[in-house]
């Protein structure tokens, strides 16, 4: 679904991502971890479409498309989310008006009629329940004054509405309580299909006990130095990236 | 010898010119230039009573004293006032046959807008068919408020029906002294509105869309006068969110609205004046004078305004707060983009005790446009406990336009409360991308935003209207960003 060779990112010609490689295939869940500044989020943005970065080497393919064909919006459409790390707020905007645009935006896309106001509403109910979100907050402009959970929520939310095929959630689960980690992580859970995949940015082993990962990575610096399965992650946790950083540099040696 | 060279050469052609004028009374427009003749000729083609002309030409008297004003924050360049056509005749015969002649650039808009057909024709000069037939429309409209006995017509059937009315109350609130537009408007108005809510009535019906059928062909100079009597309640609606095209360059209309005792009165406006093309040629300068009164005890009087049009707008509805516990609202919201120009804002004058005002006003600038909010807001020295809340957002679409705010405050009594809140803020990269990830294109991004961003303001219009101005919001700012 997914394939990322060699990608090479800068911004005002500062290298950030450095050579990296990544594939995510149909029905697969994948974290990535890295310290700050790694560039996990710089690899989200750039598969999104943001165009603040440079991409100065590299491929990346989306359902066999070269992706930087696409401008963001038909990314977006073409079924590729992105749960962001920091939601902004666009005030006086409500959630169910924009999810509706958004929706049908992706629906004339695809060539299907916009839904009613009817058939909008029910579908917004029935996700709101899936993702157990408050019934007032989809009422609210979007992200305002939203507490740091929320917004988090919020994301899922619109996932669920948006039903992607590739989600990426940049973590989503920073800054949630226990009961809002569960809710999130349901959410991802029920969302989970044979045909679409999720690449889940995290700094917690945490939140893979809730939503068990196919493949944990290790960014680094801009690369991916380590992948393997859940049991990386936890030994993560225990080692930090220090020991991960001498044994790949011994490796290398 | 050169002076009276001088003076018999204009007697020669000031005679001719006159001599033209009244042979041929049948014509529909009166040739260019601004005299007394031309104000006789108007008054005379209107049939107007004597107190009109009179008044006219007290105006014009007047005008020709004044110097045109430069304060505001626009520049164009200078009026011929003598090149102008101060008077033409509605238009009777249509402009085209069918739509396919008329710019396609101008039905695109009307299509987004989702104008429908039959008024797309009316707007944009082309011959109805017997469907949309508008004076069965207007005429029913009519029925209804005569019932009520409310007075909804043509300011030239007003003066010819009701003629003590107008006479009793044009100029009480914006006198023909009152600007250099409003002097040059009160010699020269062509038509415009006249609406009169009688005692304890609550008009059934928005005066609106009447007013939108007819309103392609209101003429240059346009004159309202809104009389709401004691206890009356109506909501008023000018303007129309089609963009209208329109060969004379300058407009300058006057507005007075009366509210007596305990009465109310709404007025919203969508003015969407042709701007010029990018470059900002050819578009329509609109420098208006609107302001209501509240006259009596209770009087409340609401503009609301949306403002996407003109190359120029030079625009500051205000409120006289006369009566006791008056309450003066001014809701707006401007947009300007490519190299338009807008310069408005509100004056509120406390005059009662216990008045209150609240002001919202949010300028939209993109392209290299140039947005200026300029407000007053006075407390006289009796009017004790007199408040007013002001709130003055400006937002900047791209780095190469302009905004800029102009609070005046002027208070007159110790036990007054004047509060101003001003912020500025751009629409962020962040903002925008967020909005492309879920799939919503860059036009469709900056609508929802703006659209946001306005929402207090368009809350405040007739709903159907609130629909409408939504979408020009959008379409006004295609392009605003690169
Ligand atoms: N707009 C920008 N301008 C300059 N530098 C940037 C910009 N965006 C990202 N960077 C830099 O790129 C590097 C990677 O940032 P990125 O946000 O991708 O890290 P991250 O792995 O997501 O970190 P965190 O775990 O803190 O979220 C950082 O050094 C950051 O400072
Ligand atoms: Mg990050």
């Amino acid at each position: 679904m997914l394939r990322v060779k060699n990608l090479t990112v800068s911004i005002h010609g500062k290298p950030i991502i450095k050579g990296l490689n990544l594939e995510v295939n149909e029905g697969e869940v994948h974290a990535i971890m890295g310290p700050n500044g790694s560039g996990k989020s710089t690899l989200a943005s750039v598969i999104a479409g943001h165009k603040m970065f440079d991409v100065d080497k590299g491929e990346i393919s989306y359902m066999g498309k070269n992706i930087f064909d696409m401008p963001a919006e038909t990314r977006a459409r073409e079924g590729i989310f992105l749960g962001f790390q920091y939601p902004v707020e666009i005030p006086g905007v409500s959630i169910a008006n924009f999810m509706r645009t958004a929706i049908n935006e992706k629906r004339k896309y695809l060539g299907l009629d916009p839904l009613t106001g009817a058939e909008f509403l029910k579908l917004m109910e029935e996700k709101k329940k899936m993702v157990e979100i408050h019934s007032k907050l989809a009422n609210r402009s979007v992200n305002e004054g939203f507490s740091g959970g929320e917004k988090k929520k919020n994301e899922i939310f619109q996932m669920a509405m948006l039903e992607p095929r590739l989600a990426i959630l940049d973590e989503t689960d920073s800054g949630l309580d226990i009961d809002a980690l569960k809710v999130v992580a349901n959410g991802v859970n029920k969302l989970r299909r044979k045909d679409n995949a999720t690449v889940l940015i995290t700094h917690y082993q945490r939140l893979l006990d809730y939503i068990v990962p196919d493949f944990v990575h290790i960014l680094y610096d801009g690369r991916i130095i380590k992948s393997g399965n859940k049991e990386l992650a936890m030994e993560l946790e225990e080692k930090g990236y220090d020991w991960i950083r001498k044994e790949t540099a011994t490796g290398a040696a | 010898m050169a002076d009276k060279n001088d003076n018999i050469l204009e007697e020669v052609s000031g005679s001719e010119y006159k001599y033209g004028f009244y042979t041929d009374i049948e014509m529909d427009q009166a040739p260019p230039g601004l005299t007394e003749d031309t104000i006789r000729f108007i008054s005379a083609k209107k049939n107007e009573p004597g107190f009109m002309l009179a008044f006219r030409l007290k105006a014009f008297r007047h005008w020709k004293t004044l110097k045109e004003p430069d304060w505001a924050h626009v520049a164009y360049p200078p009026i011929n006032y003598q090149d102008l056509i101060y008077y033409s005749a509605p238009r009777k015969r249509p402009k085209y046959d069918n739509l396919d002649e008329v710019d396609p650039e101008l039905l695109e808009t009307f299509e987004k807008l989702g104008i429908p057909l039959d008024e797309q024709k009316m707007l944009a000069g082309v011959a109805v068919d017997a469907v949309m037939d508008s004076v069965s429309v207007g005429s029913t409209f009519k029925k209804t408020l005569a019932e009520h006995g409310v007075i909804f017509c043509s300011f030239s059937e007003a003066l010819q029906k009701h003629p003590d009315l107008i006479k009793k109350y044009m100029g009480s609130v914006v006198p023909y002294t009152d600007n250099y537009f409003a002097s040059l408007n009160s010699a020269v108005f062509s038509d415009g509105s006249f609406a009169y809510i009688p005692r304890g009535v609550r008009c059934p019906l928005e005066l609106s869309t009447y007013f939108r059928i007819n309103a392609a062909n209101t003429g240059q100079f346009e004159r309202t006068l809104i009389i709401a009597e004691e206890g009356s309640y109506v909501s008023y609606m000018e303007g129309c969110t089609a963009p209208i095209r329109d060969e004379n360059q300058l407009h300058a209309a006057i507005v007075e609205i009366i509210a007596h005792k305990d009465a109310e009165v709404k007025y919203s406006t969508v003015q969407n004046w042709w701007p010029g093309d990018k470059e900002g040629k050819g578009g329509v300068y609109n420098f208006v004078t609107k302001r209501g009164i509240c006259e009596g005890d209770n009087a409340k009087i609401s503009w609301t305004q949306v403002e996407t049009g003109s190359a120029i707008t030079w625009k500051y509805p205000s409120l006289i707060l006369k009566g006791n516990n008056t309450i003066g609202e001014f809701y707006s919201v401007a947009v300007t983009n490519n190299k338009q120009q807008a310069d408005t804002g509100t004056k509120m004058i406390h005059l009662g005790k216990n008045t209150r005002s609240t002001i919202i006003s949010k300028g939209i600038s993109g392209g290299q446009s140039n947005n200026s909010y300029r407000g007053l807001v006075k407390t006289g020295r009796k009017a004790e406990n007199a408040r007013n809340f002001s709130q003055c957002d400006s937002l900047l679409l791209g780095d190469q336009c302009g905004a800029h705010t102009f609070p005046y405050i002027d208070v007159g009594n110790r036990s007054s409360i004047v509060e101003h809140e001003a912020t500025t803020s751009k629409i962020s990269e962040d903002q925008l991308f967020y909005c492309l990830q879920r799939g919503i294109d860059m036009e469709g991004a900056i609508g929802l935003i703006v659209n946001g961003y306005a929402k207090d303001v368009l809350s405040k219009l007739p709903m159907e209207f609130a629909v409408e101005a939504q979408k020009l919001l959008s379409i006004s700012l295609e392009g605003s960003i690169g």
